[in-house]
């Protein structure tokens, strides 16, 4: 010990120099480690996630392109039911759906025997009806006329269109039977069978047969909630952040307030949904799955991640403003809304478009209160019921078909855009307004 | 009124006899902490007395009183941390801002104590202006920043006359030549001694009765702490000016009267060119001689 006491007391600069010199290494090489394992993380991480949209992605691309075949329909009145003059109710109630079954059969006539026809019919997707009805009611005298359509196919048939049928395994254990693929062969050999862009997917709302079904419907009831979140928590939370931040005494019950929402900002989103269902469904009787609901919900839950970053914003200006403002005789208002607020208006901004994107991707709290119905029409005012994309990935992760597979994962894929849209908007606007004082 | 008037000054026309035994050099000794000097003016604009004021629990004034001139420019004088500053931003209520302080006593302006509860502290501040030690431009642009009073104040009744007050405001400030052909861009471009004259500029726009600078030169260079001092001189014509500042030579280029401050207490008020020289408080010989600063 007084060895090593003795060799301090002995220090010379060039001594110490030596010391020092010796345990550079050292130190430089347990830097170079840090360095790489945070740089590894980093890697991994990025991995990670490039993993993640790889996978959601090529199961999902193929989803944006829907099997059409080209049909060559003649609408016949007879076949249809309809006498000389036929009324709107008339049309309205014709047999539309027979008119489909005698395209299929026209165009293969040698099908004969029930089961042959009914494994016919299956070609054309259940719903092709409606566009000809469609047509017909916008159209009557298309009436006795013929056309060539582009009608949606079966999903089986889509399916098989886009190689996820392994056409190798026993016809029993295949969606589709040989005859079926038969048929599907010769008609892409005449070029009457093709895929073309999926519209359906982003115009139509939900439906069973996974060729008709749609976000169309979860897109708009997610923008009328978003709608609703950003109208009620945005003046709310800046308004808030300014009170507290400015006005308020210091003082114990101001303590309180804000120790109340920091904690609301962590509390789990469903006990918000538990809330939204007791107060605004039971007590005051909304609308069940409406947007404005939906909307008050997810307005309360992301009010404390606004405050806390509005207050933050209003914390970062300078105090030399105010001083300099309430100098001139400004009052505490004045001082506040025309000097403070601008500056850390950039601040709230982000804040709150970061708050809005966790809003978007939320799905517990509308889960209770009913935002899981099967929804088919697409919402029109903000009391339909609705609802919001990411419940309706939910729901279509729920179906057997193969085809909401590959739907489901291109739901995910736009709703991905949609968020990291939002969360670039936000370091732009960030960066583009950051203030040297 | 616990002042000390010297033999060779009257109040009330009498000789009155020194009631404090002097040191051996016949100064005031440091024990005192009584006000040593004349602390009234000819026509006052400011009346202080036995002012306290107390951040928390810790005084940090100890019973000030004193007058404050029309036109004149008086300077506030003493160590960091002797109140002098505090007492500055009494005089326009900007304690008001610090949660923890507390003014006792009574500071009359035109008649009326303005720690009143009832005074309108909006109207103080446009009748007490403020200059800063670092200078705080608003970050908008030069005619916004001058404009910016005037405007909440309803002083100008048509864009013209706004006009007009700023370009009036500005030249008054020494600064119209510099940025007459730039009056858009942002204040916060300017250079420091630039930026203060804008500072200057944006107090006066509104014409106070009194100005008061906290150590408006302390960010600044020589030359720009020169041509600040020179607009000083000017602008004691038309307002009473009180100026805090920690170099002596600037109290004793630009001041009539100066004030000396010691750990909250206010030591010896006189003309400058007496305080300099023949200064009748040991502490305040101590300061201006270099004993501590």
């Amino acid at each position: 010990m007084s060895d090593s006491i003795s060799e301090i007391r002995s220090a010379t600069p060039s001594s110490t120099a030596d010391v020092i010199r010796s345990g550079l290494r050292r130190r430089y090489r347990k830097e170079k480690t840090f360095r790489r394992i945070g740089l590894g993380a980093i890697v991994f991480g990025l991995l990670t996630v490039l993993f993640l949209f790889f996978s959601i992605g090529s199961k999902g691309y193929s989803a944006f392109q829907q099997t059409f075949v080209l049909l060559s329909v003649t609408y016949d009145s007879k076949v249809l039911g309809l006498g000389t003059n036929p009324t709107e109710e008339d049309l309205q109630t014709a047999n539309y759906e027979g008119l489909v079954k005698k395209v299929l059969r026209d165009l293969y006539p040698t099908v004969s025997g029930r089961k042959q026809k009914r494994k016919l019919y299956k070609l054309i997707s259940p719903g092709a009806f409606f566009e000809i009805r469609q047509r017909v009611l916008h159209n009557p005298s298309l009436l006795d006329t013929t056309e060539q359509l582009w009608l949606p196919a079966d999903d089986d048939v889509d399916m098989l269109m886009k190689g996820y049928i392994d056409r190798t395994l026993d016809e029993d254990s295949r969606r589709l039977s040989d005859l079926q693929i038969t048929w599907v062969d010769a008609l892409e050999r005449q070029g009457k069978i093709r895929k073309r862009f999926n519209s359906t997917f982003f115009m139509s709302g939900d439906s069973r047969e996974p060729e008709l079904a749609g976000i169309g419907g979860a897109m708009m009831g997610t923008a009328f909630t978003l709608l609703i979140t950003l109208t009620l928590a945005f003046p709310l939370g800046i308004a808030t952040a300014i009170y507290l931040e400015e006005f308020a005494p210091r003082n114990r019950w101001i303590d309180l307030i804000e120790i109340n929402i920091n904690n609301l900002a962590a509390v789990p989103s469903i006990v918000f949904g538990l809330l939204g269902l007791a107060v605004f469904l039971n007590f005051f009787g909304l609308p069940r799955s409406a947007p404005v609901v939906g909307g008050l919900v997810l307005a309360l839950m992301t009010l404390p991640t606004i405050i806390i970053a509005s207050r933050a914003a209003l914390q970062s200006v300078p105090p030399s403003i105010r001083e300099a403002a309430l100098g001139m005789g400004a009052s505490l208002t004045q001082s506040t809304l025309q000097h403070v607020l601008p500056l850390a208006m950039p601040g709230m901004l982000t804040g709150s478009i970061i708050g809005m994107a966790r809003a978007l991707g939320e799905t517990a709290p509308l889960l209770m209160i009913g935002m899981v119905a099967f929804i088919v029409d697409v919402p029109q005012k903000l009391t339909d019921p609705s609802t919001v994309l990411p419940v309706q990935i939910y729901l279509w992760l729920d179906s057997p078909e193969r085809a909401f597979v590959e739907r489901s994962s291109a739901a995910i894929i736009v709703l991905l855009v949609f968020l990291i849209s939002m969360n670039i908007l936000a370091v732009i606007l960030r960066r583009k307004f950051e203030r040297r004082w | 009124m616990k002042t000390i008037n010297t033999i060779h000054q009257h109040t009330d026309g009498k000789t009155i006899e020194p009631q404090l035994a002097l040191s051996d050099r016949g100064l005031v000794p440091r024990e005192t902490r009584e006000t040593v000097g004349d602390i009234t003016a000819t026509n006052p604009r400011v009346i202080c007395r036995n002012v306290d004021v107390y951040y928390g629990e810790k005084q940090a004034l100890f019973n000030v009183s004193l007058d404050i001139g029309t036109h004149e420019v008086i300077s506030l004088i003493g160590p960091s941390g002797c109140g002098k500053s505090t007492l500055l931003r009494c005089f326009n209520r900007m304690n008001d801002t610090i949660p923890s302080c507390r003014v006792i006593g009574s500071i009359d302006i035109d008649g009326k104590n303005i720690n009143d509860v009832d005074m309108d502290v909006v109207l103080l501040r446009s009748r007490v202006g403020m200059v800063f030690q670092k200078p705080n431009p608003f970050p908008k642009s030069i005619y916004e920043n001058v404009a910016y009073g005037p405007r909440i104040h309803g002083l100008a009744r048509s864009k013209d006359e706004l006009i007009e007050i700023v370009r009036m405001s500005l030249t008054r400030a020494g600064l119209w030549k510099e940025v007459a052909d730039r009056l858009d861009e942002p204040g916060t471009g300017l250079s420091g001694g630039q930026q203060q004259r804008l500072c200057i500029a944006r107090a006066i726009a509104i014409n106070p009765e009194i100005i008061l600078m906290d150590e408006p030169c302390s960010a600044l260079d020589p030359i720009a702490t020169a041509r600040i001092e020179e607009l000083i001189d000017e602008l004691k014509e038309n307002y009473a000016i009180v100026i805090v500042t920690h170099s002596m030579q600037q109290a004793a280029r630009v001041s009539q009267r100066t004030a000396y401050f010691h750990l909250g207490h206010l030591i010896e008020v006189g003309a400058t060119e007496q305080i300099f020289t023949h200064p009748r408080h040991q502490l305040t010989e101590d300061y201006i001689t270099g004993r501590f600063g």
